[in-house]
């Protein structure tokens, strides 16, 4: 409890932005007041018209720790209001608002971000397509800090849409994940499966075996997360062991 | 000063009274859950309400028997996103409560999976919550709370407990899941009760 820092509203300068995939940017934003985040948090992102109307939505952070440089990575929803500005008009020098950090329970090291909690724990970690932003922070977090196996299962379409695929790449090279993709619409030149969608069998394939007893955390919209929890249940994965963030709609 | 970014107009709908402040409507229905969607069978099902004296309880058809009643809503989810004038069919925790002697002010809501979520009693009453079972004509699918959530309309909807299979009086207002992981005690959106 007493580790936890505050909540508040936060003025953050756009340092860079820069494309991430064909529809996304990454963001690196300068936040002198942030207190710091949890690997796998999230936040607020408000912007304020000159007449004064405002509109928010929630952003998982790439970035964790102590920094007040605070990293987003957004992809931009067709017809949306927020992410097609934030990816297609921010630029460096541009100031948004933030809230956060949120969330505490979508946190690695696991208890509440607890940095003295046993992070000895396989770790599993499932993405759909942007919904890889929280796991890339805590595969950088578990990276650094140390712990059990860690391995990612991550779906996207094509090679191209792939977040944080040069990061991901040398966590990989340097030993520290193992990491499974699942394309579904093309692969690479020579890739082994055809390009499809995530499956029970392909899930349980590219996993920690539930007799490992890993926690897993799984993000991506929310059909994806609902069939991948599904499929962990019946994996034998105990509830109580999936963590879950879906997003979709607006 | 005001705070203005810049180059944003925003996409503005007709301004409408019902939406409280900081929302966004939305007119299909996101999934917001922290775990695995869990498939309740309404034969092993029942509906318990604990003081602290008795446990009373009724099963899935008992509770219909009550007498389910059709109420129209809005409904507010702390992450932005509002429905406004939302179909749903219920039985009133009016109801529910009649029999029920306690002198206890507060309540656990649970659910299958072991979510938790507290409310006064006072904010359960007076029309003002169901244990709902139909939403837009329909039975409430697993992922949004089927067979059976709790509807408390009036607060932020992590409120509104998915798979609710009991209440617990307490005699103190003790933080649920989510009021333990940074929300609000109450979450009244009309005041932007999200976070502590």
């Amino acid at each position: 409890m007493t580790r936890r820092p505050s909540v508040g509203w936060h003025v953050a300068t756009v340092v860079e932005s820069s494309p991430e995939t064909p529809s996304a940017r990454r963001l690196v934003l300068d936040v002198p007041t942030w207190p710091g985040n949890g690997a796998g948090a999230h936040l607020d992102v408000r912007l304020t018209a000159p007449d004064g109307y405002q509109a928010t939505r929630s952003y998982s952070v790439a970035s964790s720790g102590p920094a007040t440089r605070v990293v987003l990575a957004v992809d931009a929803v067709p017809d949306g209001e927020i992410s097609p500005f934030l990816v297609n008009e921010v630029r460096a020098g541009d100031q948004i608002e933030l809230h956060g950090p949120l969330g505490r329970y979508f946190l690695w090291p696991p208890g509440d971000g607890d940095p003295d909690s046993d992070t000895g724990v396989p770790v599993q970690l499932v993405a759909g397509g942007s919904g890889v932003v929280p796991l890339y922070a805590i595969a950088a977090r578990h990276a650094e800090v140390g712990g059990g196996e860690l391995r990612l299962a991550y779906s996207v379409r094509t090679p191209a849409d792939a977040f944080f695929a040069p990061e991901l790449t040398a966590l990989v090279g340097a030993g520290r994940l193992r990491l499974d993709w699942v394309y579904t619409r093309a692969t690479p030149a020579g890739w082994s499966r055809d390009a499809g969608r995530v499956t029970r069998a392909l899930l349980q394939e590219n996993t920690i075996p539930a007799t490992h007893r890993p926690t897993v955390y799984c993000c991506g919209p929310t059909p994806f997360v609902e069939a991948v929890a599904g499929w962990l249940l019946e994996l034998g994965h105990a509830p109580e062991r999936i963590l879950t963030e879906r997003f979709g709609g607006s | 000063m005001s705070f203005v970014t810049r180059g944003f107009s925003g996409r503005r709908r007709e301004p409408d009274a019902d939406l409280p402040p900081g929302q966004t409507l939305v007119d299909d229905w996101p999934v917001l859950s922290a775990g695995v969607t869990p498939l309740v069978d309404t034969a092993d099902w029942d509906f318990t309400i604990t003081t602290e004296t008795a446990t009373h309880r009724w099963s899935w058809d008992e509770l219909q028997e009550l007498g389910v009643e059709d109420v129209v809503v809005d409904i507010h989810c702390v992450t932005h996103w509002s429905k406004l004038r939302m179909p749903w069919r219920g039985i009133p925790l009016d109801v529910l409560f009649e029999d029920v002697e306690t002198e206890q002010d507060y309540v656990m809501a649970h659910s299958v999976g072991g979510y938790t979520t507290n409310v006064p009693l006072d904010e359960l009453l007076d029309g003002r919550a169901w244990v709902a079972i139909e939403a837009e004509g329909e039975p409430l699918t697993p992922e949004h709370g089927g067979p059976a959530r709790l509807l408390v309309p009036h607060l932020y909807f992590w409120k509104s407990a998915k798979w609710v299979r009991g209440l617990t009086m307490m005699d103190s207002d003790e933080p649920g899941f989510w009021e333990s992981a940074g929300y609000h005690l109450h979450g009244d959106p009309w005041k932007e009760e999200r976070y502590w």
